[in-house]
């Protein structure tokens, strides 16, 4: 089929910036290993309480300023709701929902993460800036949902 | 000229202007709820009565998300469809008037259920929240009534393909049956988990629900849903603006090629609104990610096809130098200038989208508010400003009227409040999602955390831009009013545009259904069926059904 000469020079360009985006995403994926959170285990989401992690939800260290942040979520409120993080800390977070989807958010962070019944949602995150963070539900769950938050603070080690 | 093909038939005429009654009455009612949205949201008004936010959040999604762009757009198609195949068969006006009450009855049940407070569970579903079954059986019929209103727009095709063996068909009747099919195909996920899921749990027939599988079949409809809103506009732009102007189109077969790869490339990305979902590989979401990508491409071919338009238009009426052409616009007929206002919306709200449908950036807006300003740039200014500029025409066309100067003015100063309000709320939800702001939210300061206290003064900017967008309604609502029933009688023309002489002829090719449908469901079969025979193979227990609101 013809095509005019400009959108040729148009689609051209066009087409050839969209590669080499998705390339520079590719890369950042499967090179880098940044990828979403896709945590693939399963739970059984009404013996959250009963399974660890999330039996006993806190900050746990696992290594040389190395964390793991267990997280229980239900309508409308997070286990625990306040997190004390020291700065430098790479923090694989956990979260499990015992009734419906929540969302998990750390506000000025990369932290943002769907909850759902069934799986649990984990994320790495390093905390380089002390401050207070505010951690919010961003999925509708109900009356309550703009009510459910937690906060992290970073704290100087 | 062909029979009847210069003015709608008045008996189709009944049955699109039933769909565009339906259409703005939503849109009245939905555009309502959105302003007590955004003024509760400025945390300085409180709902009456002990309404919910969440309900009347309910409300604006399903009005105006599913009723008001499924309605005006099947009206819209019945008249375009009459207009270029020729006035429709009683069989098949008759079958368009079984989807209208369906549809109509479906939107009453489904209405009735949320405003009763029995379904607050969103236009997107939420299981395993779970409403009524009054909600989900409404919505059910909302679809089959579409489904049977594309059967009977396919049955009006394939006579007029009968009739004419070996032409290409009229180029709108084409776009239609497109994306008829499109809706077709991507709504059958939908119907997939509200009929074999979410109605025989809301009744109580199972106990449990699998919450994955009923977000990825929601979604894979929910992404195509935004493109059976958008390639109307599509329409509007390419085979009816160039005849607004007095211009010629610039190619026919681009403008049924960039249809063709809408209908492959639409469907299989619904993971990019599952990026941050557990329980998907995420391989197969960067799969989908590069499919979503590909809708680029003939979004690039469309803006490239409407500016080489109104170009060639310019020039052809004398004008020089690299822009002068956009001087001999006419800048003063609503008509053109309210979807010329969309397109140039489409460039933020474009940008918008391939940040959102990035496998990485997507966690940093992902069900921020950021996402409400995306899509109220695309589907609430781009495709709604298009609606209204065609609207302006094909109401009077159908009900035997004509504009007038003052009402031509009034939709003129629509336009511009309208983009008004939404560079304030839109900008507004932009900036406030990039802070973190969440989406689908009452008014919280999560406990006075000073994060959330830097939202505010967002908040406000979205009330006041909210408030000049419900202004815009009023006036939309005056103009159609005036159109539909005041305006003086009179003959309105139904703009269909021609080609360019330099254009060539268009191949048959695009009409081979079975090679194109074929394309997509390849397509649809690669994107999902690995990670969704997964997500059933390794699922977890159920869910019960809860009701938290």
């Amino acid at each position: 089929m013809h095509m005019h000469k400009y959108e040729k020079i148009w689609l051209f360009f066009g087409i050839g910036s969209l590669f080499v985006f998705l390339a520079v995403l590719g890369v950042g994926a499967f090179a880098q290993g940044s990828q979403p959170p896709s945590c693939l285990t399963t739970i059984d989401p009404e013996k959250v309480d009963q399974t660890p992690p999330f039996d006993q939800p806190g900050l746990v260290k696992t290594g040389d300023n190395e964390y793991q942040l267990n997280i229980v979520a239900s309508a409308f409120a997070y286990i625990p709701n306040q997190v004390e993080i020291p700065k430098g800390a790479k923090v694989t977070i956990n979260v499990a929902t015992k009734d419906v989807i929540h969302g998990f958010e750390i506000a000025g962070t990369n932290v943002n993460m769907m909850v759902e019944p069934g799986y649990v949602s984990s994320y790495t995150q390093t905390f380089d800036k002390v401050g207070e963070y505010v951690v919010l539900c961003n999925e509708y769950c109900g009356a309550g949902h703009h009510l459910m938050t937690a906060k992290v603070k970073v704290v100087e080690q | 000229m062909m029979n009847g093909t210069w003015k709608v038939d008045a008996r189709d005429g009944k049955l699109a202007m039933a769909h565009i009654y339906v259409a703005f009455v939503a849109l009245a009612l939905g555009g309502l709820a959105g302003l007590l949205q955004v003024l509760v949201r400025s945390g300085k008004f409180e709902l009456p009565a002990g309404i919910s936010y969440y309900t009347i959040l309910t409300t604006h999604g399903v009005l105006l998300g599913l009723v008001l762009t499924t309605f005006f757009i099947i009206g819209f198609q019945f008249a375009a469809v009459s207009r270029t195949a020729g006035t429709l068969s009683d069989r098949v006006r008759f079958w368009g008037w079984v989807g209208f009450w369906l549809m109509t009855i479906g939107t009453a049940i489904t209405a009735f259920y949320i405003l009763i407070g029995e379904a607050s569970v969103l236009y997107t579903f939420y299981a395993p929240l779970q409403a009524h079954a009054g909600f989900y059986i409404g919505l059910t019929l909302v679809v089959v009534g579409s489904w049977i209103s594309g059967f009977a727009m396919f049955a009006h095709y394939a006579k007029w393909k009968k009739a004419h063996p070996g032409q290409v068909s009229p180029l709108l009747t084409f776009m239609s049956v497109v994306n008829m099919i499109l809706w077709l195909i991507c709504s059958l996920g939908v119907a997939a988990t509200v009929l074999f899921q979410l109605i025989p749990w809301s009744l109580g027939y199972v106990d449990r629900i699998n919450v994955l599988v009923s977000r990825t079949l929601f979604w894979y409809f929910g992404h195509p849903l935004v493109y059976f809103w958008l390639l109307p506009a599509y329409m509007i732009w390419y085979a009816i603006i160039p005849k607004i102007i007095g211009g010629k189109m610039f190619s026919d077969s681009l403008a049924r090629m960039s249809f063709i790869l809408f209908l492959i490339f639409s469907i299989p990305v619904g993971f990019h609104h599952q990026l941050v979902e557990p329980g998907i590989d995420p391989a197969w979401k960067y799969l989908q990610v590069v499919l979503t990508f590909m809708v680029v491409i003939p979004s690039l071919m469309t803006a490239f096809s409407m500016f080489a338009t109104f170009e060639m238009y310019g020039r052809s009426k004398g004008a020089t130098g690299l822009f002068g052409w956009l001087r001999k616009l006419p800048w003063g007929d609503a008509r053109f200038f309210a979807p010329f206002i969309g397109m140039l919306f489409f460039i933020p709200a474009g940008a918008g989208g391939l940040v959102n449908a990035s496998h990485q950036l997507n966690q940093v807006v992902h069900n921020t508010i950021w996402v409400t300003g995306h899509f109220h740039l695309t589907l609430a200014t781009t495709v709604v400003l298009t609606f209204f500029g065609a609207a302006y025409w094909l109401i009077p066309h159908l009900t035997g009227r004509v504009m007038t100067k003052a009402m031509n003015r009034l939709a003129i100063i629509q336009t511009i409040v309208w983009s008004i309000g939404m560079i304030f709320m839109s900008s507004a939800m932009h900036f406030a999602g990039l802070l973190g702001a969440p989406r689908r939210s009452a008014f919280s300061t999560y406990g006075d955390a000073p994060q959330a206290l830097e939202w505010i003064p967002y908040q406000i900017a979205q009330a006041v831009g909210g408030t000049i967008l419900f202004i815009g309604i009023i006036l939309v609502l005056i103009i159609v009013t005036n159109l539909a029933f005041f305006a003086p009688k009179g003959e309105t023309e139904f703009p269909v545009a021609e080609v360019a002489e330099q254009a060539e002829r268009t191949p048959l090719v695009f009409e081979n259904w079975k090679l194109w449908i074929g394309i997509a469901v390849v397509l649809i079969l690669i994107a999902y069926t690995v990670p969704f025979i997964d997500m059933i193979q390794n699922a977890p227990p159920g869910s019960k059904g809860f009701k938290l609101w």
